[in-house]
């Protein structure tokens, strides 16, 4: 895609990010936070992209750190926000 | 280039990570009621999993198995980390991971130039602009995310760095950076002659932009740490979104998009829950030395002290009781404690309810999750506009652990450095009882005329202690 359309898109986003938080209550912010903080470890995808077909060695290399603290960041920030949630939901029907 | 599905039209790959926005955005639509903010999570799950399966398909893999031991050791420390941590230590947890994308996003745009580089494509100036800025913010987010999370752990004290020599340092590494950044588009083999293949100039804008993250970081007073982990988290997503620009990834545009929005309106929905502008969080300290000495004036002669069966006797005629928790009921791991005197309270039919304040804690929204992890139930906690009129009409107030959430001085004294801070009007109710270790001041380093007023008793001792001693007082008056 065209730079001009990425910036379409990073602009759409950044309104639609805006209307759905402001729209989530105080005491979900904590979840929230990790589970935004998960939702950045979208990043692992840049880092599978250039781990997989990187061409030399120090970029599969570099590529494999980012990889692991990426993973680290996904995995640990969903189940994060899940055991959080997980407590509300029990009780907050 | 073509993997496993390779073969197919482009559109397929853009096609999955259109599903993968979309249930990024249906996760956190989700996210606004308690009800729904599970499956929200989960959801959101989904659409990591779709982006990453798609990516990892798609894309010609060199070496599968360097990829599955990367994501396995990634994901087994995440679990670990996720599964043993203490409902307190959250924010330091939240922290380290937001460093950690932030990392992740640096060292991906790196290695995109370095393969760039050698494999002798070129580096196209839309490459280098958004790997400069995906460089800079990645370095400083994983390092000042690093210091946030060892402040709030207590392993980075506070600020030892003079402030002129602190504000020297910013402003040089800054420079620094950014003139790696645009010798890097420029010309990105300007330095290094022989070591040209390793892109030279963004290592030195890495280096320069982590020095900058720490010396951001430590001067700011640990108590401003969850602003700041919010304000992290919204830069670690505008690094993945500009990685995304760089590899020309719609899926991370959206998603770091979104993560980027989010923690700019945490970081203001913060700032202004404590009065405060982001410049002040960032740039100035709160509290002054000047204010402790009238401390001693406003305390003397005017705290009561009360006992465990002092306030069981108020308990006994009480028919509303507000708790108001704070961040020494997190720390002294309180809530349980807490939530089991609100249950006998409410066996006694007395109306219980909880007071947050939106800042109390080291999140936003921690006390809720601390208290949802002693199971009291979600209606009975009140935000500070729905339980503030109440007061007047309440009994008794149990402040345990909070000071400045609590402090009367935000809306009467326009010189404090709390003034226009919204409260917990606790002082009207009809008693009040502090249960504090001592008479140190909070964070905001102000003495609280709250303890000195003649409806409030104070009951010192750690939370814990004091919290289970009143259930075991309370149970045996039953």
């Amino acid at each position: 895609m065209t730079f001009v359309g990425n910036l379409t898109l990073f602009v759409l986003s950044a309104f639609v990010g805006y209307e759905i938080i402001t729209k989530i209550p105080t005491n979900l912010h904590t979840p929230l936070m990790s589970g935004a903080n998960a939702i950045s470890g979208i990043t692992l995808l840049g880092s599978v992209v250039v781990a997989g077909s990187g061409s030399t060695t120090l970029a599969t290399a570099l590529g494999f750190v980012a990889v692991v603290m990426a993973t680290i960041n996904v995995v640990g920030g969903y189940l994060v926000s899940h055991f959080m949630l997980d407590q509300f939901s029990q009780r907050g029907k | 280039m073509a993997g496993v599905i390779g073969g197919l039209p482009d559109a397929v790959l853009q096609f999955a990570y259109l599903i993968a926005g979309v249930l990024f955005i249906q996760g956190l639509r989700d996210m606004t009621h308690p009800r729904t903010a599970t499956r929200g999570n989960q959801i959101s799950a989904l659409g990591m999993f779709v982006a990453v399966a798609v990516t990892v398909l798609w894309f010609e893999i060199l070496s599968p198995l360097v990829l599955a031991a990367a994501l396995l050791v990634g994901g087994g420390i995440g679990a670990w980390l996720a599964v043993t941590v203490e409902t307190t230590e959250m924010p330091q947890l939240v922290g380290l991971f937001n460093g950690f994308g932030g990392g992740a996003s640096a060292l991906v745009a790196g290695a995109e130039l370095v393969d760039l580089t050698a494999t002798g494509s070129g580096l196209p100036v839309g490459v280098t602009v958004t790997a400069a800025i995906a460089g800079i913010i990645g370095s400083v987010t994983f390092w000042g995310s690093l210091v946030a999370a060892g402040k709030l752990h207590g392993l980075v004290g506070d600020s030892p760095v003079s402030t002129n020599v602190g504000h020297g340092i910013k402003v040089v590494t800054l420079l620094t950076a950014l003139a790696g950044g645009a010798a890097l588009v420029v010309q990105p083999g300007i330095v290094g002659g022989g070591l040209a293949d390793l892109v030279p100039s963004y290592w030195v804008l890495v280096v320069a932009a982590s020095v900058l993250g720490v010396f951001l970081v430590v001067p700011i007073g640990g108590a401003d740490m969850p602003v700041v982990i919010a304000l992290l988290n919204s830069y670690s997503g505008l690094a993945a979104a500009t990685t995304g620009f760089v590899l020309d990834n719609t899926v991370l545009i959206i998603a770091g998009t979104l993560v980027g929005a989010s923690g700019l309106i945490l970081t203001v929905i913060m700032c202004e829950s404590m009065n405060r502008s982001l410049v002040n969080v960032l740039f100035g300290g709160l509290g002054s030395d000047e204010e402790s000495e009238d401390m001693a004036d406003i305390y003397e002669g005017s705290i009561s002290e009360t006992s465990a069966e002092e306030v069981e006797m108020l308990l006994d005629v009480a028919d509303r009781v507000v708790i108001v928790p704070g961040y020494g009921m997190a720390v002294a791991q309180a809530q349980h404690a807490v939530a089991e005197l609100a249950e006998l309270l409410e066996e006694e039919g007395v109306d219980v309810e909880f007071g947050i304040h939106p800042v109390a804690g080291r999140m936003p929204g921690h006390m809720n999750a601390l208290l949802a992890e002693a199971d009291v139930p979600y209606d009975k906690m009140r935000e500070l506009e729905e339980v503030n009129p109440t007061f007047s009409q309440t009994d008794v107030v149990i402040v345990t652990g909070a000071n400045d959430v609590v402090n009367p001085m935000a809306n009467t004294d326009d010189s404090s450095p709390i003034a226009g801070m919204p409260v917990l009007n606790v002082g009207e109710a009809r008693s009040v009882i502090v249960n504090k270790r001592s008479l140190s001041p909070g964070f905001s380093g102000i003495p609280n005329p709250l303890f000195a007023q003649d409806n409030t008793s104070m009951l010192f001792g750690d939370a814990k202690e004091s919290m289970q001693e009143l259930v075991n007082v309370y149970k045996e008056n039953r």
